[in-house]
């Protein structure tokens, strides 16, 4: 008896030695809070309200996203200077980190979680790295553009993200293309390119089903729609008649469109030069409805109910939130935050919602029922926030 | 705190190109000029300047722009690209400063 109490503390304490400052519990109600400027960020606890660990040393987040392993314990965070590091949110540490790029815009994982996949400015094209140790898989280079300096370089690529299938969509900026990249054979990607989908293609985004992969367009009218169910029909724009004539306001940033907003069978979608959020019915693709809001809108997000809607703007107008009400298309309230509210994210089942304010050093958390502030978290210039439970969502 | 007094030090008196004499840009609102360079032309820019969706704002970039053309890009933006005008935020005289800090290359 004597015995083997020696030993299960012998035990217990190898293993307390071996997992030092590691937390055991776990991950569903965790998520990470990117602190843009310092190139940190912090681990938190979404049910406490706190933060767990901070990690330092992650580069340029001033556009940084993340994605979670399918067991919800790593982040892969894409960092704007090209890095790609893969952070461990119950050790509150850096597993690994590859600076991949000259400078990056986002990444995806893939269907069965074994890949990571990098959009990349410069140069332009994709990565594709093993989600265990993060070695290159795939280097796809995009179609060659001459820019304005004269000089010939990869177009940008923007809109990345994972579909059923194993495959990878993304839209490329400068050649108005979307590809379709199928990495069932890791060591042969197959790669399908649709063509002339639009002018400029600034950011895309894939339904939460899987089936439709929309870029939005800044060189043109519409939206561009690519229907991955059947890959042998070209993209077709949709929307195309939206502010024809009408003389566009200007874009002081782009609007977002990765976390958009379906509710029941509709979409809500930012416009883009007009100070409006885009309703369409999903399916046919038509525009059901506007609805006028305080300025040139950046994240338009359905809580998980799909009941409201909360929008986000850009300069000079980013200090304020509207809540919509999708079922009577009216706005049910206007927050002023301060400035620089960046970025939203709902609680997994939407009763709350964690803002993050730049200027304020804080994330503001409300109830999103009474639409009032509960709590308060400190941060050094907050942007993204991204919680576990997109690990089981397709394209987030 | 250097970087805020070489910037005060290099507006003291900043004349264009077409010879006009520029009145000081108050050190507090150059704090709110580089504010928003950083973070907001950032949006497009980098946040480092080095580039996005946008071209990177870097010195070298400007060799063949003068003060002017920049001033005027940055006040009245540019047609056809996603770039726009910057005239409500910024006067004349505040454009101009900017222009000179991003010819001379500056690292928000």
């Amino acid at each position: 008896m004597k015995f083997s109490i020696g030993l299960t503390l012998g035990l217990l304490l190898l293993w307390g030695d071996a997992f030092a400052g590691c937390l055991t519990r776990g991950t569903g109600d965790m998520g990470i809070v990117v602190e843009r400027a310092a190139g940190s960020l912090q681990i938190v606890d979404t049910t406490l309200h706190q933060t767990l660990f901070r990690v330092e040393g992650l580069g340029d987040l001033s556009h940084a996203s993340a994605v979670y392993s399918r067991d919800g314990r790593y982040a892969y965070l894409f960092g704007r200077d090209g890095g790609l590091t893969k952070v461990d949110i119950l050790c509150g540490n850096i597993v690994n980190r590859v600076v991949q790029g000259g400078n990056s815009i986002g990444g995806a994982i893939s269907q069965d979680g074994k890949l990571i996949a990098v959009s990349n400015y410069e140069p332009g094209g994709i990565r594709i790295f093993s989600a265990q140790d993060l070695s290159l898989i795939a280097d796809i280079p995009a179609t060659k553009v001459n820019d304005r300096d004269g000089n010939r370089r990869g177009s940008k690529t923007v809109g990345l993200v994972d579909t059923p299938g194993q495959r990878f969509a993304v839209s490329l900026y400068d050649s108005g293309e979307a590809w379709v990249i199928d990495m069932k054979n890791p060591k042969v990607p197959k790669i399908q390119r649709h063509e002339k989908i639009g002018a400029l293609p600034y950011d895309a985004l894939v339904t939460p089903d899987g089936r439709y992969y929309i870029s939005g367009l800044f060189g043109q009218d519409g939206l561009s729609l690519l229907d991955l169910w059947h890959p042998e029909k070209p993209p077709r724009i949709i929307l195309q008649g939206y502010g024809r004539g009408e003389q566009k306001l200007p874009v002081y940033k782009m609007p977002h469109l990765e976390g958009w907003a379906m509710a029941g069978d509709r979409a809500f979608l930012p416009a883009v030069g007009r100070h409006e959020v885009l309703v369409v019915k999903q399916g046919d693709w038509v525009e059901t409805g506007r609805i006028k809001v305080h300025g040139q809108p950046v994240f338009v997000m359905a809580r998980p109910d799909g009941r409201q809607v909360w929008v986000n703007f850009a300069f000079p107008d980013n200090d304020t939130i509207q809540i919509i009400d999708t079922e009577t298309l009216t706005i049910v309230k206007t927050l002023k935050t301060g400035k620089g509210a960046l970025h939203m994210e709902f609680s997994p089942r939407g009763e709350e919602v964690w803002i993050s304010v730049r200027d304020r050093d804080e994330v503001q958390i409300y109830d999103t029922d009474s639409m009032e502030m509960t709590h308060r978290l400190p941060a050094d210039k907050p942007s993204g926030i991204f919680f576990t439970s997109r690990a089981h969502k397709t394209g987030l | 705190m250097k970087h805020t007094s070489l910037l005060a030090a290099l507006s003291l008196a900043t004349v264009t190109a077409s010879g006009l004499l520029l009145a000081d840009v108050a050190p507090t609102r150059q704090a709110e000029i580089i504010h928003l360079l950083k973070h907001d032309c950032g949006s497009c820019h980098g946040m480092r300047l080095e580039g996005g969706l946008g071209p990177a704002l870097v010195a070298g970039r400007f060799s063949q722009w003068d003060t002017d053309q920049l001033a005027l890009t940055i006040l009245y933006g540019r047609p056809g690209t996603p770039m726009p005008p910057w005239r409500p935020f910024l006067t004349d005289n505040e454009a101009h400063w900017l222009a000179t800090q991003l010819k001379q290359g500056i690292r928000p």
